[in-house]
């Protein structure tokens, strides 16, 4: 095969000891890789005195002592958090695909006057970073005593500002026949009719990275969360978990990891189901 | 873009002009009017959530404006002070640029070579896949940035490994040199999400390209040399315009590891964090203001950059 005059650089070896040699080695640097994870969720379980004297991930003694912990740690149950975080997760997401899919079905289907120059503007609030908004949005929301309410956190969902999912659908969209439409046109069907009936129907593996990528960025994120929820009585996953890791700087391990593996779990639900889709829509996307 | 007067009208423009015939004007109208109401909602957001701040944003760059006086028109001193006299600025600025630059391509090295190892053949290639995808999934969020804290902590895992081959770890996250070392670490650990495009990338390219150069007698060196490289140009390029994009961007893990104040001595100090605690804090939002402007030239300017450079470097095989 190779010319074995010239030294070939290790990676582009083939190699000797085939294909084992390789799953070894694979297997081997996935689990440097997720050690991390398994060792939090292995210390979640181990009694307080034990974790930093075992970095080994099999506990010696189990308990769900952190657990009970943590979950009473703050003001409120751990539960009352999750609630609040679902709750503007799950409006987010719903938002997010009523909202850019009218728009794409509008920039993909019909035409209207200035329709490229809106278009440009769309792409181009892809890129904007988010910084040059957030100081004028936050006053603008402090005027209108919407601080502390989910409504900054929501309300740019329900106005289409995630443009890159106007951009995801209006591709996928594009590649829908337009024969259908004009079969529905024919049929009497008006836009409304054919973006219910026939376009959103067919735009599944869309709406389903759209929802996915929504569902994992809202539960995430963390800047606008801090900003805009001040109050203990409507923090969400992410800044209560932030307020324990001040609160007891740095003194209660044990129950921090298992309200964090607890945070992360919905995550990782995702990613299990939707795995497909999500490694789909990062592959043909640039999503992640 | 077909409409029903193109079929009849072929020579016409796509759009019917103003004066076309009664019918398609009628048509045209009616069709215009659903889609701005299709639209309406992302016109809405596009007016207040986006193009009203920004324009609000550059407004309140040049003011001294603490949200509870009336903002005070100050012209560029905000811009001067940055530059000239404010040394945590530069600095930040600084701390992000060597975390972009370090991180940013090792990043992506990782991903690339990970995505050739598992490319062609393998099996179990979609157990892989997903083991080296999660953590760029849950990377930011800051339950990992609370384990990053503690695993680089002075008594946290790195060192108790370390121990255990007799070697005594500083604080990581602790210590001013390696502080930034342990974010760095945590981005690169994210290599995941690249890793798979770039695998969809390597599917594009043909097989029997593969198989010609084999024939040839090119070695698998000079295979990836001549063949994977080049046609993987626009992917590598998709890849670092938006990785470096999405980096300079970081605010969660320098937020939660450094406990909200980019210490030690500010070396985790990262630009948006700065951003924050000056806008957010100080409720210095004129200034906070000004720097997000400072942060879209910095991006503008280097996608421009990029783009520039990418005629030298980038490689679209059906441009040709």
């Amino acid at each position: 095969m190779a010319t074995p005059s010239r030294p070939v650089p290790v990676l582009f070896r083939p190699f000797r000891g085939g294909r084992v040699a390789k799953h070894i080695l694979l297997i081997g640097f996935g689990l440097v890789m997720l050690y991390p994870l398994l060792w939090m969720i292995s210390s979640s379980l181990k009694p307080e005195e034990i974790i930093f004297r075992e970095p080994g991930l099999w506990p010696s003694q189990v308990t769900l002592e952190n657990y009970t912990e943590g979950w009473y740690a703050l003001k409120h149950p751990f539960g009352y958090y999750l609630w609040n975080s679902a709750v503007i997760t799950g409006i987010s997401v719903v938002a997010n695909l009523v909202a850019c899919s009218l728009a794409a079905y509008a920039f993909a289907r019909l035409s209207f006057p200035l329709k490229s120059f809106w278009f440009a503007i769309m792409l181009g609030t892809i890129m904007l970073p988010h910084h040059v908004t957030i100081v004028p949005q936050y006053i603008m929301f402090s005027e209108l005593d919407l601080i502390n309410t989910i409504w900054p956190l929501v309300m740019p969902k329900i106005l289409a500002t995630d443009a890159f999912f106007v951009f995801l659908m209006v591709q996928f969209i594009r590649t829908l026949p337009r024969e259908l439409d004009e079969a529905a046109e024919i049929d009497g069907a008006g836009y409304w009719r054919i973006f219910i009936r026939v376009v959103m129907p067919l735009c599944m593996p869309a709406l389903a990275t759209t929802a996915i990528f929504t569902f994992i960025w809202t539960w995430n994120d963390f800047l606008s969360q801090l900003l805009y929820l001040n109050n203990p009585d409507n923090f969400t996953v992410p800044v209560a978990l932030r307020t324990f890791l001040d609160a007891s700087s740095d003194s209660s391990w044990g129950p921090m990891f298992a309200m964090s593996i607890i945070a992360l779990g919905p995550i990782f639900g995702f990613f299990l189901a939707g795995q497909k889709y999500l490694i789909r829509g990062v592959a043909t996307t640039g999503l992640k | 873009m077909t409409e029903v007067s193109v079929a009849v009208k072929p020579g016409r423009a796509v759009r019917p002009p103003a004066r076309g015939s009664h019918r398609s004007t009628k048509r045209s109208r009616r069709e215009a009017r659903a889609a701005y109401l299709f639209l309406a909602p992302w016109f809405v957001g596009l007016l207040v959530i986006t193009i009203g701040p920004i324009f609000a944003s550059l407004y309140l760059s040049f003011t001294d404006y603490s949200l509870l006086e009336e903002a005070q028109w100050i012209g560029f001193d905000n811009y001067v002070k940055m530059f000239t006299e404010d040394t945590r600025f530069t600095n930040s600025l600084w701390v992000t640029t060597v975390y972009v630059v370090v991180s940013v391509p090792l990043q992506l090295a990782f991903a690339l070579a990970l995505a050739l190892v598992l490319d062609r053949g393998l099996r179990g290639l979609s157990f892989y896949r997903s083991i080296f995808y999660l953590p760029s999934l849950l990377g930011g969020s800051v339950a990992i940035a609370i384990l990053w804290r503690k695993v680089f902590g002075a008594d946290g895992l790195v060192n108790a490994v370390l121990a255990m081959f007799g070697i005594e770890g500083p604080g990581w996250v602790g210590h001013p040199d390696y502080a930034l070392g342990t974010l760095i670490l945590l981005h690169v650990w994210t290599f995941g999400a690249p890793m798979i495009i770039f695998l969809a990338g390597l599917r594009q390219i043909p097989a029997s390209y593969y198989e010609a150069a084999s024939v040839d007698g090119a070695g698998k060196w000079r295979q990836f040399r001549s063949i994977t490289l080049p046609l993987l140009t626009p992917i590598i390029f998709f890849n670092l315009v938006l990785e470096l994009i999405k980096s300079f961007q970081s605010f969660t893990q320098a937020f939660i590891v450094s406990g909200g104040k980019g210490g030690p001595a500010d070396s985790t100090l990262f630009y948006t964090l700065y951003l924050y605690l000056e806008g957010f804090k100080n409720y210095d939002m004129g200034y906070a203001a000004a720097m997000a402007w400072v942060l879209l030239i910095i991006i503008a300017a280097l996608t421009g950059v990029n783009f520039l450079a990418s005629k030298y470097w980038v490689f679209y095989g059906d441009t040709k």
